[in-house]
């Protein structure tokens, strides 16, 4: 049995969270750990919201991917939810901003400090004319907004 | 090295640490419940999309919470969030209180001021709560604190924007928001009671001063009320203990209508 990591990051990199498929679970900071040992890999998730229901799908299409990747079964890929540390928004890579914004949501203030109370630039103009219409959004972590220049209502995900 | 504890002592810490949780899981599962019902009944969509938001992160803390238990051995979570009777309950009665007259099924003539002061007095009291969680000996709660703050102050800020926002509108919105003020204080008073732990969760450090849970309640709540020039809340001796499993007859049907498809079908998966 091959040892190497690369394979399996490569197939984390290619699950993502059913709510924004353009985002990589990695690039959206989830992935804390990945480590082999003779039983087979685990994997150390770190989860957006406590609250947020893809969480078992995700850790569905985390087993299945790397299992296939790297040739185990599913029962060799131990996938762990862990709260050592808390996922805040600055854990998304700047890689992930490109693609938020083609799905229409503003990526998060950096640090996440650094925007409380600013106006988010729209994802599709730029502009900063826009307003927070709902802190709360589709999703546990995103809000809702209005770009008053382009017209177009957005979603941002939330500054944790 | 540390002393080794005894096995007695070993048992009181273990019971001590799940009468916290039991605590923390039951309020956050029944605020979420209740919170739940208000889904299509706001007075505006964004409150349906917020509250209903809200209602979900509980939940998630809730489930956090009974993964703790059932690390501990109490069973599955499931089963500990759905099945137990209402006597094993430990969820302050305010959060059980209904919404209001009717049930969301039939004729729902609910009262959003008492839901959002309700709310209000609730998260203000879960900051403090977890804020003296922060540092606990049980290093799985602690690191749960730190993760649930950070997406509670949304809550908090969200009740009280509303709170500021309504209380300034006109005279009927005023009148409701005091009139539920005074309900919510009526049946808040359990909310800080420990239920006779405070020593003990002081002895092992699973929670830093349990006995300042209600001034600091109140340090936190009446600078709101204050600021939106509503009335300060007087909080009596609480009727009902749902800290002491003493609950009122909302709190039975309330886990009746939670376990109605997990009885209907057991093995049903969702």
């Amino acid at each position: 049995m091959s040892r190497s990591l690369t394979p399996v990051w490569e197939a984390l990199h290619t699950v993502a969270d059913p709510e924004i498929p353009t985002v990589s679970i990695v690039a959206l900071g989830m992935v804390k750990r990945v480590g082999w040992d003779d039983e087979g890999i685990d994997i150390d998730l770190v989860p957006t919201f406590l609250g947020c229901p893809a969480l078992d799908l995700i850790r569905h299409r985390v087993v299945r991917a790397v299992a296939q990747a790297a040739g185990l079964s599913p029962e060799m890929v131990r996938v762990r939810w862990c709260t050592e540390v808390p996922w805040t928004s600055d854990r998304i890579r700047t890689e992930a901003h490109g693609p938020l914004r083609r799905m229409g949501i503003a990526p998060p203030p950096e640090p996440a400090e650094a925007g409380a109370g600013e106006p988010v630039p729209c994802p599709y103009c730029g502009s900063r004319d826009t307003r927070q219409d709902n802190a709360f959004g589709s999703t546990a972590c995103r809000s809702l907004h209005y770009c008053r220049a382009c017209r177009n209502p957005f979603e941002a995900m939330k500054p944790v | 090295m540390l002393p080794q504890a005894t096995e007695p002592e070993r048992e009181d810490r273990r019971a001590a640490l799940a009468a916290l949780l039991w605590q923390l899981a039951d309020d956050d599962l029944v605020v979420a419940q209740r919170a739940s019902e208000w889904l299509g009944l706001h007075p505006h969509v964004e409150e349906d999309v917020a509250f209903a938001s809200i209602a979900q992160d509980e939940l998630g803390h809730a489930a956090m919470y009974f993964g703790l238990l059932e690390e501990l051995g109490f069973g599955p979570r499931d089963d500990l969030a759905l099945l137990r009777p209402i006597a094993e309950r430990r969820h302050s009665v305010l959060l059980e209180w209904p919404n209001g007259e009717g049930e969301y099924w039939d004729e729902p003539h609910f009262d959003w001021a008492f839901a959002l002061l309700r709310h209000f007095a609730y998260d203000t009291f879960e900051q403090v709560r977890l804020e003296r969680l922060r540092a606990s000996s049980h290093r799985p709660l602690a690191e749960l604190a730190v993760k649930i703050l950070r997406e509670e102050r949304y809550h908090l800020a969200h009740h009280t924007m509303w709170i500021r926002r309504l209380a300034g509108h006109d005279a009927e919105a005023r009148a409701r928001l005091i009139q539920a003020g005074q309900r919510v204080a009526e049946l808040a008073g359990d909310l800080w009671d420990t239920g006779g732990w405070a020593p003990a969760w002081e002895r092992f450090g699973l929670m830093a001063d349990p006995d300042g849970l209600r001034a600091a309640w109140e340090a936190a709540a009446v600078p709101v009320l204050e600021a939106a020039g509503l009335p300060a809340w007087e909080v009596p001796a609480p009727r009902y203990n749902g800290r002491r499993g003493v609950h009122s007859p909302y709190g039975a049907s309330l886990v009746d209508t939670m376990a109605t498809v997990v009885r209907l079908d057991p093995r049903a998966q969702w």
